[in-house]
C-alpha cells in the first residue's frame, strides 16, 4: 500500500518505454499501451481514494528515502487531502485525453510523450522534496513541447517556444528560490543542507527579507504556469495551436501546477511572505479574472475562447487561495479539480467541432443543434458548468472562493463577481453562435457525436453532476488539511489570523452567536 | 403534518419527470407529455394536501398558543430583549436554523439577553439611526399588537439537510431543505395549477412541434426549478433554484431558436438576469456574513427583524438584491428583456408571468422581507427605493403597453406594470396586499396570455392584433368571454379579484386623506393610479383590435379544442372569483364576519419573531370608489376612441374634455412613446452595447495583440539581453525545422532545448548569486 505512489509515476513511465521499445511500424499497439498504462494508473489512483482515511490532515502513502544524503536530497512523496483530488483527476483525465482525440500521424512518440507528462505530473502532485518538485514541474515541460510543436495547428512552432521560453524562464527563477531556501535554512538552524518540504515548511528559520525573495522567486515561476496576469500571453497561443489532448492536458492539469505550487510551496511553505503578498496576488487574481473573461469574449476561434476562460477560472482559484481562509482554498482546489473536468470536457468538444468542421472560427459554424443534438446537450451542460451553475459542479468552488474572498476583501470580491456574470456572456454567446441559428450548408453535413466520443463524455459529465450536486466527498477530505494550512499560517505569522470565524472562534474560544462578526 | 414536512417530493418528482421525458419521451405513444401531465398533475394534488395540511396547522396553532404578535415581534432599538416564543419554531428542526437552535439550547439564559442587548445597543449607535425613527418604530409595533390580536406566532415547518460542509464543523455548514410557511405553500399550490393548465394547453398548442419531447421535458425543469426556489430553506438554495429558473427560462424562450431573433431573446432574457445577479450573489454574501455566517433564511430574518444585523449592512444588501429584483422581474431599467421574450412558445410566457420566473422576484423580496423592510426603512417614511422602482415600473410599463401592435407584447408589458405594483406594495409595507396581488394576477394573467394564444392558434400563428385579428368575438366566443372576464380582472373591475387585490395595494399607501400604518406614501399612489387608469385602457384597445370589428387576418378562424379552452374557462373563472378570498374586514358599514375576511392573510402572512411587524390597512371606501372611477375613465376613453371612433359627437367631446382630451393625446401621440421604447430603451441598450462591442474590438482585441506584442517585446529583450542570441535563433530554427520536416527533427529540438536548459541555468545561478546577496547582506 504504500507503495502506491511510485506505482503511479512509474507505471505511465513504463507504459513510455514499452513504446519506445515498440517498432513504430506497429502502429496499432500504441494506443492500447497508452490507455492501458494510463488507465492503470487511474485505477492506482482510484484505489488511493478508497485508502485514504479522511479526517486526516497529514500526508498518507508517504515514501520517504535518501536519494543523495549530502545534499540532502531524498525521494519524499505522500499525498494530503489537497493533492488527493489533483493526483485523482491527473490520473483520470489522460485516459480520457487519449481516447477522446487521435493523433494524425507519429503515433509512437505522442503517446510516449503523453505517458511521460502523468508521470511528471503525479509526481508534483505527490512530491514532498524541492528537490523532486523541482524535477518534475520541469519534465512535464518537454513532452508538452513537443505535443504542441509537433501535433498541434498552424503557428505551432511560435506556440511551442513562446510556452517554452515563458515558462523555462519561470523554472529558473524557481530554482534560484529553491537553492536559497535550502541554504538559508541550514544557514539559519545549523542543521545540515535538506530540501524536504515537510522539515522545511515546520521549522522555517529564514528571515522575513529572504523569505520574501524567495516567494518573489517562486511566485513568478508559478504565476507563469497559473498563468496570472499579465504573465498569461503564452496561454492562448499554446491551447490554440496544441493538439486536443495537449489542450486538455494543459488545461486540465498542467495550469494546476502552477496554483497547487502556490499553496503548498508558497502559503504552506512561506507562510509569512504569503501573507504579505495576498494582496498583490488577490488583485492580479481579481484582473485575470475579469480580464481573461472580458478577452474571451471577443474571440473568433472556438478554442481561443475556452483558453481565456481559463485565466479567468485561473484568476478565481488564486483569488480564492490568497483570501487566507479555510473556505476560500477549499474553493480554490475545488475549483482546480473542477476546471480540469469542464475544461477538459470543453476542449474535447471543441476538438470534436474541428475534427468534422476543419475550423474552429464560431462565425462558420452555425445551428449545429439541428444536426448533432447529442453534442449540443453535452455542450450545454458543460457549458452551464463551466459558467458555474447552480447544480453543476462549477458553482460550489466558485462560490466558496467568493465567500472565501468577501470574508478577507471585500472588494476583491464585487468584481469578482462581475467575473462570474462575464462568464455566462462570452460562452452563452458562443454557444448561440455556434449551435443555434439557421443551419448553413457548409454545416449540413456534420455528424453528430459517435457511440465512443459519448462513451468518452460520459465519466466527465456524471462527475460534472454529482459533484455539482454533492461536493461533500470532496470537501470532507480535503478540509482537514486545508485547515491545517490556515493554522499553520495563524502560527507562523504572528499578528495573522485568518478571517476565518470559525477559526477565530476556536482560537479565541469566543462563544457568543457570531452576528457582528459579519461586519469586519 | 406529512405533508408539510414532505413537500421535496414536489420539486424532486418534477425534477425525476425531466429526466424520464428526455430519457424515454420520445419512445412513447404521446411523447412525454403524458410524464409531465402526469407529474405535474400529482404535484398539483400534493400541492392542494399540502395547502390544507397548512390550513390545519395554523387552526391548530391558533388554538394552542395565545400569544399575541406584538409582543413576539421586537422593534429595532425598542429596548426590549429579544425573546423568542418557546412554540413559535417548534417545528423547525435541528441544525436549520442557528438562532433557533442557539435559543432552544440557551434557554433564553441571562447571560444571551445581556450580550443582545448590547449588540442592539452597540449597532444603533454606529449606524446612527435617528432616534425619530426607533420612536415610530416603536409605536408601528404597538399597532401591530393591536392589530395582531387572535393571531398566534405563525409555525413555520422547517426540514433540512446538510448540502456541504465547509471550514470548521458548526460555523460553516450549508444546508439545504424545505421551509414551509403560508407564503411558500400558496406558491406551490399557484405553480402547481398555472403549471398544470399550462401542460394541458401544451399537449394541443404546440402538438406536432419540431422539438415537442424537448419543450415538455423543459416544462417539468421549469416547474422543478421553481418549486425548489418556492421551497428554499436557505438563501443558497435561493440562488441555485434562481439561476435555475433562468436556465429553463433561456432554453423555452429560445425554444425555437432556429430563428436568430428567437434564440437572441433567450440570450437578452439570460445576459440581463445575470446583470442582476450581480446584485443578488453580493446581497446574498452580504446577509451570510451579517447573519454571523449563516445561509438559513430563518436566521437572516430573525436577526433583520430584531435588530441583530446593522441597518447599513441590511441597506446595501437590499438594494443589491433589488438590482437582481428589477431584472427578475422586469423592473425599470432591467425589464427590457421582457417584451422580447415573447419570442417562446406562449403557454411558456404564461408560464413565465404568472408563476415562474418573474414572480421570482418577488417572491424573493416577500421572503427576506425583515431585510427589505429594514434595511429601506420601510416604516414611517414617504419614499424608499423599492416603492420608487415599483411605482415608476406600473406606470411606465403600463403607458407603453398602448403602443403595442402584438398582443403578447401587450401583455408582457402589462405584466410589467402588475410587477410595478406588487414591487410598490411590498415597498410601502403591504405584504399581503402584494401576495394577494401576485395570486389573483397569476390567475388572470395566465388567462389572458392562454386566451392570446387561443387566438393566434385561431388566426395563423399571428400575435399581431391590429393586422391579423378583429371580429373574434363571435368566432370564438369561449375564448372572448374568458379574455373579457381576465381583462375585467386585470383592470381593477368590481367585483373581480384584481379590484380586491389591487384596491389593498392602493389602500396600503394610506390615502390622501390619512395616512397609513407603514408610512405615507402619497406620490406612489397617484402612479399608481395612473397605472391603473392605463391598465384599464390598454386593455379595452386590446379588446376593440382582437375581438371587434372586421377579421383582418388571413384563412378561416375557428374556436380551438377543449384542451385550449377548458383551462382559460377555469382561470377565467378563478381570476373571477379568488379576490373573495381575502375580503376586507368592512366595506363602510357592512361587516363581514370572521370566517369570510382576511382568510389569505391568515393563511399567508408570517407572524412573529421572523417577520417584520406590518400594519395592514383597512379598506377605504372613497379610495375604493375613486380607483374604480379611474378604471371605469379608463375603460370609458378608449371605448369612445375606438368603439365609436369617426362618429363627430365622440371628436367634440374629446375637445371639449380636458381629461378626455389628455386621454386621446396619449393614445395618438403613440410614436411618442415609440420614441420612448425605441431610442430610449431600446437605444439604452443597443447604444452601450454595440458601443461596448466597438470598443471590445479596438481595446480589448487589439489590446490582447498589443499585449502579445508587448509581452514578446518584454520577454524578448529580457531573452535576448540575458541570454545568448544564438540560443534563441537555435530554439526558434529547431522549432521551424518542426514544422517542415517531421522525420529527424527530434534530434535539432534536442540540441536546441540543451543549449536553451544551459544558458537559462546559467542566468538563473547569477540571479542566485544577486539573491544570496540580498539575503544575507
Amino acid at each position: 500500500m504504500t507503495a502506491v505512489i511510485p506505482v503511479m509515476i512509474l507505471l505511465p513511465f513504463l507504459g513510455a518505454l514499452v513504446i519506445g521499445l515498440t517498432p513504430a511500424r506497429r502502429a496499432e499497439v500504441f494506443r492500447p499501451i497508452a490507455v492501458l498504462a494510463s488507465g492503470g494508473t487511474a485505477a492506482v489512483a482510484a484505489y488511493v481514494l478508497t485508502q485514504f482515511e479522511s479526517g486526516e490532515a497529514g500526508y498518507q502513502f508517504v515514501v520517504d528515502r535518501t536519494w543523495i544524503a549530502d545534499l540532502g536530497i531524498s525521494m519524499h512523496f505522500g499525498i494530503d487531502g489537497i493533492s488527493l483530488f489533483l493526483v485523482l483527476m491527473t490520473a483520470g483525465i489522460f485516459p480520457i485525453a487519449i481516447l477522446g482525440a487521435k493523433p494524425h500521424h507519429d503515433p509512437k512518440p505522442y503517446y510516449a510523450w503523453l505517458l511521460i507528462l502523468q508521470a511528471g505530473s503525479i509526481g508534483v502532485f505527490c512530491a514532498l522534496d524541492l528537490v523532486m518538485f523541482f524535477v518534475f514541474f520541469e519534465i512535464v515541460l518537454v513532452p508538452m513541447y513537443f505535443l504542441i510543436g509537433m501535433w498541434g495547428h498552424g503557428r505551432r512552432t511560435y506556440a511551442a517556444t513562446k510556452f517554452f521560453l515563458y515558462t523555462m524562464a519561470g523554472s529558473a527563477l524557481m530554482l534560484v528560490g529553491i537553492f536559497a531556501l535550502a541554504l538559508l535554512q541550514s544557514n539559519a538552524t545549523g542543521d545540515p543542507l535538506t530540501f524536504d518540504i515537510v522539515t522545511i515548511t515546520d521549522n522555517l528559520a529564514v528571515s522575513t527579507t529572504a523569505g520574501r525573495w524567495i516567494f518573489v522567486a517562486l511566485a513568478i515561476a508559478f504565476a507563469v504556469k497559473v498563468p496570472l496576469f499579465p504573465l498569461h500571453t503564452w496561454l492562448p497561443d499554446a491551447h490554440t495551436e496544441a493538439p486536443t489532448a495537449g489542450s486538455v492536458i494543459l488545461a486540465a492539469v498542467m495550469l494546476k501546477l502552477g496554483t497547487y505550487g502556490f499553496l503548498r510551496l508558497g502559503i504552506e511553505m512561506l507562510p509569512e511572505a504569503s501573507v504579505w503578498a495576498a494582496p498583490v496576488l488577490m488583485t492580479l487574481g481579481v484582473i485575470g479574472l475579469t480580464y481573461g473573461a472580458i478577452a474571451a469574449t471577443m474571440q473568433k476561434d472556438l478554442k481561443r475562447l475556452v483558453a481565456y476562460s481559463s485565466v479567468a477560472h485561473l484568476g478565481f482559484i488564486i483569488l480564492g487561495m490568497f483570501s487566507l481562509t479555510t473556505q476560500g482554498i477549499e474553493g480554490g482546489v475545488l475549483i482546480m479539480v473542477n476546471h480540469g473536468i469542464t475544461t477538459g470536457a470543453l476542449f474535447l468538444l471543441v476538438g470534436m467541432i474541428y475534427e468534422r468542421r476543419h475550423t474552429r472560427l464560431i462565425s462558420e459554424l452555425s445551428g449545429l443543434q439541428k444536426v448533432a443534438p447529442v453534442m449540443a446537450a453535452v455542450f450545454t451542460t458543460v457549458m452551464l458548468a463551466s459558467v458555474g451553475l447552480p447544480g453543476l459542479n462549477g458553482f460550489p468552488g466558485e462560490f466558496l472562493a467568493l465567500l472565501g474572498a468577501f470574508s478577507g476583501a471585500r472588494w476583491w470580491g464585487v468584481v469578482a463577481v462581475t467575473g462570474v456574470i462575464l462568464a455566462a456572456l462570452y460562452l452563452l454567446w458562443a454557444y448561440q453562435r455556434t449551435f443555434h441559428g439557421p443551419l448553413t450548408a457548409e454545416n449540413a453535413s456534420m455528424k453528430d457525436m459517435t457511440g465512443s466520443e459519448f462513451a468518452v463524455m460520459v465519466p466527465l459529465l456524471a462527475l460534472i453532476v454529482f459533484l455539482g450536486i454533492y461536493p461533500t466527498p470532496l470537501l470532507e477530505r480535503m478540509e482537514p488539511s486545508v485547515e491545517a494550512v490556515i493554522v499553520h499560517v495563524e502560527e507562523s505569522v504572528p499578528g495573522f489570523i485568518s478571517p476565518d470565524p470559525g477559526l477565530e472562534r476556536r482560537a479565541v474560544g469566543d462563544h457568543g452567536d457570531g452576528a457582528e462578526e459579519g461586519e469586519g | 403534518m406529512w405533508f408539510l414536512t414532505h413537500t421535496w417530493i414536489m420539486p424532486a418528482l418534477m425534477a425525476l419527470s425531466f429526466l424520464a421525458i428526455l430519457a424515454v419521451g420520445k419512445r412513447l405513444p404521446k411523447k412525454g407529455s403524458e410524464i409531465g401531465v402526469a407529474a405535474v398533475g400529482i404535484c398539483f394534488v400534493l400541492a392542494l394536501l399540502t395547502a390544507g395540511s397548512w390550513w390545519q396547522h395554523t387552526n391548530d396553532t391558533g388554538e394552542s398558543g395565545e400569544h399575541a404578535s406584538g409582543v413576539l415581534a421586537v422593534a429595532p432599538g425598542a429596548g426590549d430583549a429579544e425573546e423568542h416564543d418557546p412554540e413559535a419554531f417548534s417545528d423547525v428542526e435541528q441544525g436549520c436554523s442557528r438562532v433557533v437552535d442557539e435559543a432552544d439550547h440557551e434557554g433564553n439564559s441571562e447571560k444571551a439577553e445581556a450580550d443582545h442587548e448590547g449588540d442592539t445597543e452597540g449597532e444603533e449607535h454606529s449606524s446612527g439611526i435617528a432616534p425619530g425613527e426607533s420612536a415610530s418604530a416603536e409605536s408601528t409595533a404597538v399597532a401591530t399588537a393591536e392589530e395582531g390580536e387572535g393571531h398566534a406566532a405563525t409555525k413555520p415547518v422547517v426540514r433540512c439537510f446538510t448540502w456541504f460542509d465547509n471550514g470548521p464543523a458548526d460555523s460553516s455548514t450549508i444546508t439545504v431543505g424545505t421551509m414551509v410557511d403560508g407564503q411558500s405553500v400558496f406558491m406551490l399550490v399557484v405553480v402547481g395549477l398555472i403549471s398544470l393548465l399550462v401542460h394541458i394547453y401544451s399537449t394541443d398548442y404546440v402538438n406536432g412541434d419540431r422539438r415537442y419531447t424537448h419543450y415538455f421535458a423543459f416544462l417539468s425543469l421549469f416547474t422543478a426549478s421553481m418549486m425548489f426556489f418556492v421551497l428554499a430553506q436557505s438563501t443558497l438554495q435561493m440562488i441555485v433554484g434562481w439561476e435555475l429558473v433562468g436556465v429553463c427560462s433561456f432554453a423555452l424562450i429560445g425554444h425555437w431558436w432556429e430563428e436568430k431573433p428567437n434564440s437572441n431573446a433567450a440570450l437578452k432574457a439570460f445576459l440581463t438576469n445575470r446583470v442582476g445577479d450581480i446584485g443578488l450573489l453580493v446581497g446574498m454574501i452580504i446577509l451570510y456574513f451579517a447573519a454571523g455566517r449563516s445561509f438559513s433564511i430563518l436566521d437572516i430574518n430573525i436577526l433583520a427583524a430584531s435588530g441583530g444585523i446593522s441597518h447599513g449592512l441590511l441597506l446595501v444588501a437590499s438594494v443589491c438584491l433589488l438590482a437582481a429584483v428589477m431584472s427578475k422581474s422586469g423592473q425599470f431599467i432591467l425589464h427590457t428583456w421582457l417584451p422580447d421574450a415573447m419570442a417562446g412558445p406562449t403557454p411558456v410566457s404564461a408560464l413565465i408571468h404568472a408563476a415562474t420566473m418573474v414572480v421570482a422576484g418577488i417572491y424573493l423580496v416577500a421572503r427576506l422581507y425583515p431585510v427589505f423592510f429594514e434595511g429601506l426603512s420601510i416604516a414611517g417614511s414617504s419614499v424608499n427605493l423599492l416603492a420608487v422602482v415599483g411605482a415608476v415600473t406600473a406606470m411606465f410599463g403600463a403607458l407603453l403597453a398602448f403602443v403595442q401592435k402584438d398582443v403578447k407584447k401587450v401583455l408582457a408589458y402589462s405584466t410589467i406594470s402588475q410587477l410595478g405594483f406588487m414591487v410598490t406594495a411590498l415597498g410601502v409595507g403591504a405584504w399581503t396586499a402584494a401576495m394577494f396581488h401576485l395570486f389573483t394576477h397569476a390567475m388572470f394573467k395566465a388567462c389572458l396570455f392562454l386566451g392570446a394564444g387561443s387566438m393566434s392558434h385561431a388566426a395563423h400563428h399571428s400575435f399581431n392584433m391590429v393586422d391579423d385579428y378583429g371580429g373574434l368575438r363571435k368566432i370564438m366566443p369561449r375564448t372572448f368571454w374568458t379574455f373579457i372576464i381576465a381583462t375585467g380582472a386585470l383592470a381593477g373591475i368590481f367585483p373581480l379579484s384584481g379590484f380586491w387585490s389591487k384596491d389593498e395595494i392602493l389602500a396600503g399607501h394610506g390615502t390622501f386623506f390619512s395616512e397609513g400604518g407603514n408610512g405615507t406614501y402619497h406620490v406612489m399612489l397617484a402612479m399608481l393610479i395612473i397605472g391603473a387608469f392605463c391598465t384599464a385602457a390598454y386593455m379595452t384597445r386590446t379588446i376593440w383590435y382582437c375581438f371587434y370589428g372586421e377579421y383582418r387576418g388571413v384563412g378561416t378562424p375557428h374556436e380551438s379544442g377543449p384542451r385550449i379552452t377548458v383551462p382559460l374557462i377555469i382561470l377565467a373563472t378563478l381570476g373571477a372569483v379568488v379576490g373573495f378570498l381575502n375580503l376586507p374586514k368592512s366595506i363602510g358599514p357592512i361587516n363581514f364576519p370572521e370566517s369570510l375576511h382576511t382568510q389569505f392573510e391568515q393563511f399567508v402572512e408570517p407572524v412573529g419573531a421572523y417577520f417584520p411587524s406590518i400594519s395592514h390597512a383597512e379598506f377605504n371606501v372613497p379610495l375604493a370608489l375613486f380607483s374604480l372611477a379611474v378604471a371605469g375613465l379608463g375603460v370609458l376613453l378608449p371605448y369612445l376612441y375606438y368603439f365609436k371612433g369617426g362618429l363627430a359627437p365622440i371628436r367634440d367631446l374629446s375637445e371639449r374634455n380636458a381629461l378626455a382630451r389628455w386621454g386621446k393625446n396619449v393614445l395618438v401621440n403613440k410614436y411618442y412613446f415609440d420614441w420612448l421604447y425605441t431610442d430610449v430603451i431600446t437605444g439604452f441598450v443597443k447604444g452601450p452595447l454595440a458601443r461596448a462591442a466597438n470598443w471590445f474590438n479596438a481595446k480589448v482585441l487589439d489590446g490582447i495583440v498589443d499585449g502579445v506584442g508587448a509581452g514578446a517585446v518584454v520577454t524578448g529583450q529580457w531573452v535576448y539581453e540575458n541570454i545568448d542570441q544564438e540560443v534563441v535563433d537555435g530554439a526558434v530554427n529547431a522549432a521551424g525545422t518542426t514544422a517542415t520536416e517531421t522525420g529527424g527533427v527530434l534530434r535539432y529540438l534536442q540540441s536546441g532545448r540543451i543549449q536553451q536548459y544551459a544558458a537559462l541555468f546559467f542566468a538563473a545561478a547569477a540571479l542566485l548569486a544577486g539573491v544570496f546577496v540580498v539575503a544575507t547582506g
